[in-house]
């Protein structure tokens, strides 16, 4: 041990002039003095706002009166609350479905526009991407019209093929399923990053695979899905996390004051049932508690999703 | 989950926004334009031509059914067969229009220069200056993006009702002074593919460090300060969540609380006038069609940027 070498920081330090030290304290100062923004703003908006929640979510509050601590109560209250459960089912139905299709048709889209090029590949970007740009409140609002039971284009078209659309936005066993097929209306941004890292894997490798004698069946497989493994994984994660916290589509078209017309139980997600617990019954405790499970959920999914993700990614350069 | 996230974006090629043109020609040498059997190009343009179908077909059948009168807003033609514009006249007639669209414009504009410049201040920050304990700092940086927004959203509220602020428009803004962590990690991301010769150089000329931030760095990231400002734009323009916790009063809303209140009442509200929302909806739709349509380039190089490994 004692001939280990002393750390670099360690003999830079002790070889400094009283100048050099001057200087980098100066230099230390402007730094902060750079970052300050965000250092403030970590510290009111993210530390304290973590803690607080933390508190509260042992506490009843309503804003009104002060913070009453009941200790666990909160948690054992969710445990018992249907729908609760409603709720996480309805948000986890919704995560396994639509992410999956949503990716597995980006890569699609991302393959096809792959295989086209110049002003022709421009305009289909733009294409596929021009939903992403729609607010959502507007896509909830297109969901109730475009799946309207009776006189929707959906149904509509579904007809022209003699099929008898459901009632997707009153019937309870079809809302979810519509809230998943409009959600990949704005599956534009996927493709963007998927064709991007297609247009990222080396030709050379296509080349001697097919020296090889490689079909493109194989190549896909073998050569085209490795290699854009890192970008598939992001947006594995990136989706599921953004799934999970869905709220404004389907609070738009099923929430809301004077919704009495809808049977909503269906699409109740998560984020929607905090929100009115925090914001419209103001049982602020109970919601602080609710996002602390929705964090630890999360947080779960995430580094499962890693774990097995480590195993499929292939990283250039090792790794 | 944070080292993940690095991991994904770090490699990433700052300048790929700045070579727009240079990057595109690139592609376009290295995979020679394969040109396969003609039945598999067939299928693709076939596909393409569906696609295409579905994804704008919403969009038009919308800006289409916003001129239609009451009768016909279902009737699925792309053109009206009587045309109107009756109902724009209708909305601004019930609606406080003129009003949303300022609220919503201060939010947005305020939000989008506000962020763009914090968040630049920061990343120049990380991305300049050498310190002790930058590398954790940054790392704490990057953590903040996986945290739920659930869980910060409610002490967040709290601040604002103890600052009197809520019912106003500054709750919907003002967090912005302080930066963002996604922008924060773009824009040094950039600023770290600035050769530090260049600095070197005007600080013997000279320049003192916030010169050398506000002169020299961020005119030559110009690309990516659009990145960021176009997003933050468009986030804060389609946002409806915090609209929702924050304004009280109609005469406060932004264009999509807005529509949301019209949807409550003139959708669900037993008064079943379409129309109304329908046109509402274009109206809080377009803005974001031209927004996107001048900031194509850098959205699109954006979005890449944002998921592609290097």
């Amino acid at each position: 041990m004692t001939a280990t070498p002393l750390r670099p920081a360690t003999r830079a330090k002790q070889r400094l002039r009283p100048a050099q030290r001057r200087n980098r304290r100066r230099n230390l100062r402007s730094a902060l003095l750079f970052i300050s923004p965000w250092i403030i703003g970590f510290l009111v908006f993210t530390l304290w706002p973590v803690l607080y929640s933390g508190y509260l979510s042992l506490t009843d509050y309503d804003v009104i009166n002060d913070p009453n601590y009941v200790g666990l109560d909160n948690f054992r209250q969710l445990l018992a609350d249907p729908k609760i459960s409603l709720s996480l089912w309805n948000t986890f139905i919704y995560t396994v479905f639509s992410v999956p299709v949503h990716i597995i048709v980006s890569l699609l889209l991302a393959m096809l526009l792959n295989r086209i090029s110049g002003r022709a590949s421009g305009f289909f970007r733009t294409v596929f991407y021009l939903p992403k740009m729609t607010p959502p409140v507007a896509i909830g609002i297109l969901l109730l019209l475009l799946f309207n039971g009776q006189n929707g284009l959906v149904n509509t078209v579904l007809g022209w093929f003699g099929i008898n659309g459901p009632a997707w936005t009153t019937d309870p066993a079809w809302i979810q399923p519509g809230l998943i097929i409009m959600s990949l209306w704005t599956l534009g941004a996927s493709t963007i990053i998927l064709l991007a890292a297609l247009q990222n894997v080396p030709q050379e490798l296509y080349d001697s695979a097919r020296v090889d004698g490689a079909n493109s069946w194989q190549t896909t497989w073998k050569i085209t899905l490795p290699m854009i493994s890192g970008s598939l994984f992001f947006l594995t994660i990136v989706n599921t996390i953004a799934a999970f916290q869905t709220f404004t589509e389907a609070y738009t078209a099923y929430f809301g004051s004077g919704n009495s017309t809808y049977s909503n139980d269906a699409a109740l997600f998560y984020a929607i049932y905090l929100f009115q617990q925090g914001f419209e019954f103001l049982h602020m405790g109970y919601a602080s508690a609710m996002a602390w499970v929705l964090f630890v959920i999360v947080l779960a999914v995430t580094v499962v999703q890693m774990v097995v993700g480590k195993r499929m990614v292939y990283y250039e350069g090792g790794q | 989950m944070a080292r993940t996230r690095l991991e994904r974006l770090q490699p990433v090629p700052p300048p790929a926004i700045d070579r727009d043109e240079e990057a595109g020609e690139h592609t376009r040498q290295r995979r020679p334009r394969r040109r396969g059997n003609p039945l598999a190009r067939i299928l693709t343009w076939a596909a393409l031509g569906i696609a295409t179908v579905l994804f704008t077909y919403p969009l038009l059948w919308l800006i289409s059914a916003s001129f239609k009168p009451r009768s016909d807003v279902f009737d699925n033609k792309l053109i009206p067969e009587t045309f109107t514009f009756e109902n724009y006249l209708t909305v601004w007639q019930e609606a406080p229009l003129a009003l949303w669209l300022a609220n919503t414009a201060i939010v947005t504009v305020l939000s989008a220069v506000l962020v763009t410049l914090s968040s630049a201040m920061v990343a120049w920050g990380f991305a300049y200056f050498r310190f002790r304990g930058r590398n954790a700092l940054f790392g704490l940086v990057l953590a903040t993006m996986m945290l739920p927004g659930a869980v910060t959203m409610i002490p967040t509220f709290l601040i604002w009702n103890g600052l009197g602020q809520v019912g106003t428009l500054t709750p919907l803004w003002a967090g912005n002074l302080f930066g963002s962590a996604f922008y924060i990690f773009l824009l040094r991301q950039f600023f770290l593919g600035l050769p530090r010769e260049l600095f070197e150089a005007a600080r013997v000329d000279g320049a003192n460090n916030w010169h050398m931030f506000s002169r020299i760095a961020l005119p030559l990231c110009k690309p990516a300060l659009i990145v960021t400002l176009l997003f933050e734009f468009q986030a804060a323009w389609t946002d409806l969540m915090r609209p929702l916790i924050y304004l009280r009063d109609s005469s406060t809303f932004t264009v999509p609380r807005g529509l949301k209140a019209l949807l409550d009442q003139f959708g669900f509200g037993g008064n079943w006038h379409w129309e109304i929302v329908v046109t509402a909806s274009v109206i809080t739709t377009v803005p974001m069609i031209i927004l996107f349509f001048l900031g194509q380039k850098h959205f699109v190089k954006g979005i890449a940027t944002t998921g592609n490994k290097g």
